[in-house]
């Protein structure tokens, strides 16, 4: 029993299976990131003055990164290119640099995450703030490297160009009425950003599995069904770009606005 | 499927003799994950409506040990059933599980799921689905989200309490793990949902036989397709939801959390500025189509059903998939119609009412289409055709009493009350429900080569008919009497003489004693069919022939039970699927593959 | 845009996708860049907003239309995407409508 049209497109569609299928998958996947989307601007509109913070990520970081995965969608198109063009070598090729892209990615994502997860803010009980990265913490004071502020917006939405000077700043416990790091439970801005940056790395995870996959013990049908693989390295990479794509919004959305 | 070569029909043949597990439970033959399907999602339906049926207990008699199962209770669930009596927090849980079961995990699985696997391939004359393995993976997703759910019954604190809806902050803040399991659970569910979506989608579009082009299917196939895109994309953004949930629930975050939220006299330690009513939105964005999602595969076997008892061809074919069609798209911009308590504002609610009022439109088209093909027909009155029958006026009822909750004024009323839980349980259990059955009927003998027993057949349906109505028909009464549904004890602290603004007079509260046995009664007469739904498998009547229906329809053109590969040979489509009753033909029905009569059998079909 | 491409044809697309790369990575610069310069009013910035979303959704319409080959793409194709992307904005605009404190009639 032979499936039809898992090679060759259907004539009156003009496609083969699988790529009506990953482009059905994309759909939902854009109505997935698109409730997200939503959410954000909602949780953004909503945000009490002075409480959405501005400035508060790694900019060259979120830059290196986009030009990360950008790159990595252009060896995913060379990849197929060089498949269609019978050139099983160039492709090995292409696609090690499409792997290392993804795991240097994943790489400066997990180092923004541990930044901010050693990134504290505490309220004093006369109601100012101190804000920076913890350097000790002991039973009676806590030391972090940042500055003192007494508005949360002076925090949050820093003027242009005008960067506080960082410095050690030692507090005694007693005088902490909470204290709590930079993680998702610190405001809806960094709920959002986890859970939007956290899925769109559990894709980038996903999208790397199936491109190393055929990368490696997948790369077998090469000889035996050249055109079927061809498509497979071309529905893997429709996912990659889209992957890719979410990116796109993502950076300035999250990094910049 | 024939094969010239010996080697390869060797190998063929060994590779269709598979063991047990490959050949029942690891299966990707699209049949055999039909009937899985159905299966399980019949056992998931007998589970749900057991919970109901406690739930009827303390509703009925509040307080008072549950008789047989109380014990039973005690001991799987310990004290939220102590003494055998059902706890406020069980009698939530309950609640809650009973319509996630019901819909996610008994009625979707086995209208789209089950019947979509095992028709849709054989209705459009394909080999298989278009991607058996992700099949496969739907179905293992399937089981893996119903046994999480099954799971937090018995963990510590019990299932998810806050409703299938799992409204935060509420069902956030309950401190129990519940509402976790739920919420992965949904998504392993979702995920299933999406990879049959995407497979259904694809097989339809992809896989039609030659000569099956899109106005020559049947209505069931169409039903199907736009139930596929339902699920696609309305899913998505309840899984969005799902996943804030979560955090909010693991990782502290306040996405549906908002500012200063008080529980129980104490300010909660978080961050707050989380909208409430954003989960509402994005929950009801699945939620609604999700609706069309429960009802359109039913009006897909009840048109299959009825043309094919009727004997001639359905009246507007054209009008049904157009309808189909506008329901689908409508199905997306009327969700907030759920939420008109909510305070969205008046010019919103007012922008949805009227959305809400013109999707009634094409649901009205259908039902007239089925009734109108019911004119001059000459009707066999056989069990599945009677459940069909049966379904027209049941949705109806369904339908036209959703108008008053569809308007913003009457809506104020009688929202959260009984009468909402018989409006969309006419729509789901007398309406989608029986089709169901009658799907079960009708595709029996294709699926085992075996009739059902059509006496008990009879039976079943006309106590279930009758049960039905006794147990919704005074829902009605008791929701415009004004009695909340979500009341632990079905009322009765609110009982009085109802002259002053609280206080329902206690008839409306003793309707609750009739209705718990209308319910109870209707799970005997579910006894007559479990009996014959597994009796029949070796003992029914055998299939006269490969058509015992005589229906015009690919699915009855294979051999029976359709072997692996479907098809002897790949059919040419002549002609629409209703042909019956044709002037000037031999038999009054004449199938889809059948050549014009004088033409060659091998003549060419038109390409397309 | 599959099969019915010979080797020459293929080897002519390169160029087309290496300078796409090149306009993508211009974009990212210059999205960085617009970001440190204020359009508009003195204290809204809903200007860098709109900047910033033209820029990315030039750099998607590059990635959709040409990596992912949309711009020669099946007619079937464009449908279920207009049909999903009429979706989204649906959910976006209607959610965001009802949640607008001018809306909410209680606190008036």
């Amino acid at each position: 029993m032979e499936i039809p049209y898992t090679v060759k497109p259907r004539p009156d569609t003009g496609l083969y299976n699988a790529k009506l299928g990953i482009w059905l998958f994309l759909a939902s996947e854009v109505m997935l990131f698109g409730a997200l989307f939503s959410a954000y601007i909602l949780l953004r509109v909503g945000a009490a003055e002075g409480t959405w913070p501005k400035g508060l990520l790694n900019v060259p970081l979120g830059t290196i990164n986009t030009l990360v995965l950008i790159t990595s969608s252009i060896t995913v198109v060379m990849a197929w290119v060089s498949l269609k063009m019978n050139q099983f070598g160039k492709f090995r090729v292409y696609q090690a640099i499409t792997l290392l892209c993804a795991l240097g990615f994943l790489g400066i994502k997990s180092y923004e995450y541990k930044d901010k997860f050693t990134h504290y803010q505490i309220v004093k009980s006369d109601g100012t703030y101190v804000d920076g990265h913890m350097v000790e913490k002991t039973a009676d004071h806590v030391i972090l490297d940042g500055i003192e502020a007494k508005q949360l917006s002076e925090i949050n939405s820093p003027e242009h160009g005008k960067h506080p000077e960082h410095k050690h700043i030692t507090v005694p416990t007693s005088e902490i009425k909470k204290i709590g790091n930079y993680g998702p439970a610190h405001n809806t801005y960094m709920a959002i950003y986890f859970t939007l940056t956290g899925l769109h790395a559990l894709h980038v995870i996903g999208g790397a599995l199936v491109i190393a996959f055929l990368w490696g013990p997948g790369a077998k049908m090469w000889k035996t069904e050249p055109e079927r693989f061809t498509n497979r390295i071309e529905v893997s990479g429709l996912f990659w770009h889209f992957v890719d794509l979410v990116w796109i919004f993502l950076f300035p959305v999250l990094y910049l606005l | 499927m024939q094969h010239t070569n010996q080697d390869s029909h060797h190998q063929e043949h060994a590779h269709h003799e598979p063991g047990f597990w490959a050949k029942y439970i690891f299966s990707t033959d699209h049949k055999v994950i039909g009937i899985q399907y159905a299966i399980t999602s019949l056992i998931f339906l007998f589970i749900g409506f057991s919970l109901i049926m406690a739930m009827r207990w303390q509703l009925a008699y509040p307080g008072k040990p549950i008789p047989i199962i109380g014990g039973l209770l005690q001991q799987a669930l310990g004290d939220a059933a102590a003494g055998g009596v059902m706890s406020p927090d069980l009698y939530n849980a309950f609640g809650a599980m009973h319509g996630t079961i019901m819909v996610f995990l008994g009625i979707v699985p086995l209208a789209f799921a089950a019947f979509g696997n095992f028709v849709v391939p054989l209705q459009i004359g394909a080999v298989d689905m278009a991607f058996p393995r992700i099949n496969m993976a739907s179905y293992q997703s399937f089981v893996v989200g119903g046994v999480i759910m099954m799971v937090s019954f018995f963990i510590p604190g019990g299932a998810a309490q806050a409703g299938w809806t799992s409204y935060s902050p509420l069902a956030t803040i309950i401190p129990t793990q519940g509402q976790t399991f739920w919420i992965i659970g949904m998504v392993f569910l979702i995920t299933s949902s999406l990879l049959g979506a995407v497979n259904f989608i694809v097989t339809i579009i992809q896989m039609r036989a030659p000569g099956m082009n899109w106005m020559r299917m049947p209505f069931f196939v169409w039903a199907q397709f736009v139930t596929a895109f339902l699920l696609l994309l309305a899913f998505p953004p309840l899984e969005a939801a799902a996943l804030m949930q979560l955090m909010d629930k693991v990782a502290d975050t306040s996405f549906f959390l908002p500012t200063g939220l008080v529980i129980s006299g104490q300010v909660l330690p978080i961050s707050g500025g989380g909208s409430p009513l954003l989960w509402q939105h994005l929950f009801w964005f699945l939620g609604h189509p999700e609706v069309y999602v429960l009802i359109l595969p039913a009006m897909g076997i009840v048109c299959e059903v009825i043309t094919n008892n009727s004997r001639k061809p359905i009246w507007g074919y054209k009008s049904l998939v157009y309808s189909s069609l506008a329901i689908g798209f409508l199905s997306f911009i009327v969700w907030a119609h759920h939420m008109y308590l909510t305070g969205m504002g008046t010019k919103i609610s007012t922008f949805f009412q009227t959305t809400t009022m013109i999707i009634s439109i094409p649901s009205v088209i259908i039902l007239t289409c089925f009734f109108i093909s019911l004119w001059g027909g000459s009707i066999r009155f056989n069990t599945p055709m009677l459940f069909c029958l049966a379904f027209l006026p049941m949705f109806g009822i369904g339908g036209l009493t959703g108008l008053p909750l569809g308007f913003n004024y009457s809506d104020i009323f009688l929202h959260d009350t009984y009468y909402v839980i018989a409006h969309f349980h006419y729509i789901v259990a007398p309406g989608t429900i029986f089709a169901l059955f009658a799907g079960i009927y009708y595709w029996y003998p294709k699926a085992t080569g075996r009739h059902m027993s059509e006496f008990w057949g009879k039976v079943h349906f006309w106590l279930s008919l009758l049960c039905m109505n006794l147990i919704f028909q005074p829902m009605f009464v008791q929701g415009m009497a004004g009695l909340n549904r979500r009341l632990y004890d079905g009322g009765a602290t609110y009982a009085g003489s109802g002259e002053g603004i609280i206080g329902i007079p206690q008839f409306f509260i003793d309707l609750n004693k009739m209705i718990s046995h209308a319910a109870w009664l209707l799970a005997i007469v579910q006894i007559p069919f479990i009996i014959n739904f597994f009796w029949s498998i070796r003992n029914g009547r055998k299939v006269a022939s490969d058509n015992p229906w005589d229906a015009t329809t690919l699915e009855w053109q294979t051999p029976t039970p359709p072997p692996h590969g479907n098809f002897i040979e790949v059919p040419n489509v002549y002609r629409g699927p209703y042909e019956y009753s044709v002037p000037g033909h031999k038999a009054d029905f004449t199938p889809q593959n059948e050549p014009e009569p004088g033409t060659h059998k091998t003549a060419k079909p038109s390409p397309k | 845009m599959s099969d019915q491409h010979t080797h020459h044809d293929v080897s002519k697309h390169v160029r087309g996708y290496l300078i796409i790369f090149a306009a993508l990575l211009v974009g990212t610069v210059l999205t960085v860049w617009a970001s440190y310069i204020h359009f508009g009013a003195k204290d809204s910035n809903t200007w860098n907003i709109v900047v910033a979303l033209i820029i990315a959704s030039t750099k998607a319409f590059l990635v959709a239309g040409y990596f992912m080959h949309l711009i020669s793409e099946k007619k079937l194709i464009y449908s279920i995407l207009a049909f999903t992307g009429f979706f989204v904005v649906g959910l976006m605009y209607l959610t965001i409508w009802s949640m607008e404190p001018a809306n909410i009639v209680h606190f008036k």
